[in-house]
């Protein structure tokens, strides 16, 4: 993987390997929290900076430490320790300076301890073979990816919420059948590059 | 005791099925539903962990001080997906290979968090287990229909062995099956989950109508 220039990750990552569309990481709060625009950009940056993060954490615990000592099958509990701990971190930080953001943005915060998209991250750029930087803006890139993913979504369901919808097949029915022509609408991009 | 086991198989199998109503925890394992085998492994797989992280959660569930009781619950359930990691690495490395972070992908997924919260926690060691098994099975026959489905559009095949294929040459038709590559791309994966929900809400809601149970 060392000579795909980070660029082209980045962008793979949001269009062509979207991490919702393609993988199918970060479905529960997707589903959840897709009702409005205001909460889905809230929970999308939130999402963008602790993947940031998270993937530049465990890059360096992984590299640094779990390899190293041999022990890299313990890295799911450690992953999970860390991306557990920023989110932790970031609860506090948004708590301390943005009390309307916090109300709206309180109870899906733990959520996203448990968002797949997180860990999955982490665990693709191990697979992967990133180094640094390929992990930071393949980080960033599908974080920017899901964000991208879950607005449009909250879109188009702010727009729809007055239409028709057999009585069966409402609420997640109807999202998924949206998200599943969502993905056939980003397979166009997959001709643009193709990252594994 | 009778009744309240009958009473949890039938909410985890059908009436409160954790894929079709309450809609949790596809991320981890609608990735890998285009192939049926691997869809049961990581059934398997899953079942195994949210039983056992069940059992040992209801065994300690008096012994965590309730403030970090998400952290040792996540902590817990990791160990169990590391166990079966390295168990399907020894065993059958291809398919390890197949799901690849999928596999660890099973600590977030939300069906066992979600299970631990609202039944292990609070509840015996035994029906914990039971409730574990029974929402991992719950879980798993709805993908693996889905799965079954798939692998049979998408590639004309059942379990690897091709089926469509020599079926539509017998019938007559000499190009054979044509595979639908849109059921193994996500797409697929999409609309057959979204139309088997449609289906179970259709047919819970007819058994509401008609005053069964």
């Amino acid at each position: 993987m060392e000579h795909l220039s980070p660029w082209v990750i980045f962008f793979a990552a949001i269009f062509t390997g979207n991490i919702l569309l393609t993988y199918f990481l970060g479905m529960c709060s997707f589903l959840s929290v897709s009702k409005q625009i205001k909460t889905a950009v809230g929970l999308g940056l939130a999402v963008t900076f602790v993947l940031t993060v998270t993937s530049a954490l465990n890059y360096f615990i992984y590299y640094q430490i779990l390899k190293p000592f041999h022990i890299d099958y313990i890295r799911y509990i450690v992953f999970i320790g860390v991306i557990a701990a920023t989110v932790q971190l970031l609860e506090m930080f948004i708590e301390r300076y943005s009390e309307p953001l916090y109300i709206n943005l309180g109870i899906f915060l733990p959520l996203i301890t448990v968002n797949c998209a997180i860990l999955g991250v982490s665990l693709f750029m191990i697979i992967r073979k990133y180094n640094f930087i390929q992990s930071v803006l393949f980080g960033a890139g599908s974080g920017l990816g899901w964000f991208l993913a879950i607005l449009a979504m909250a879109g188009i369901r702010e727009r729809m919420k007055e239409d028709k919808v057999p009585s069966a097949l409402q609420g997640p029915g109807i999202t998924l059948i949206i998200a599943g022509i969502m993905a056939m609408a980003f397979i166009g991009f997959s001709g643009i590059v193709q990252i594994q | 005791m009778k009744d309240s086991i009958s009473q949890i198989i039938k909410d985890d199998l059908w009436k409160n099925n954790p894929v079709t109503v309450q809609i949790l925890g596809i991320c981890s394992t609608l990735a890998v539903t285009n192939i049926f085998l691997n869809t049961l492994i990581m059934g398997l797989g899953l079942t195994f962990v949210t039983a056992f992280s069940a059992l040992t959660i209801s065994l300690l569930r008096n012994v965590i001080p309730p403030r970090v009781r998400m952290m040792v619950q996540v902590l817990i359930i990791s160990s169990f997906v590391v166990i079966v990691d390295i168990f399907l690495k020894a065993y059958v490395p291809n398919i390890s290979k197949a799901l690849g972070p999928y596999v660890g992908l099973i600590i977030t997924n939300c069906i066992i968090m979600g299970r631990m919260e609202a039944f292990a926690s609070s509840n015996e060691p035994g029906s914990a287990f039971l409730d574990g098994i029974m929402s991992g099975i719950g879980y798993s026959w709805v993908l693996l229909v889905i799965a079954f489905f798939r692998e049979l559009l998408g590639f004309g095949s059942i379990l690897g062995c091709p089926v469509l294929d020599p079926l539509m040459k017998s019938i007559g038709v000499s190009e054979g099956w044509v595979q639908w590559a849109f059921m193994i791309m996500a797409p697929g994966g999409f609309f057959m989950l979204a139309s088997f929900i449609w289906i179970a809400n259709s047919i819970s809601a007819h058994q509401v109508a008609h005053g069964k149970k």
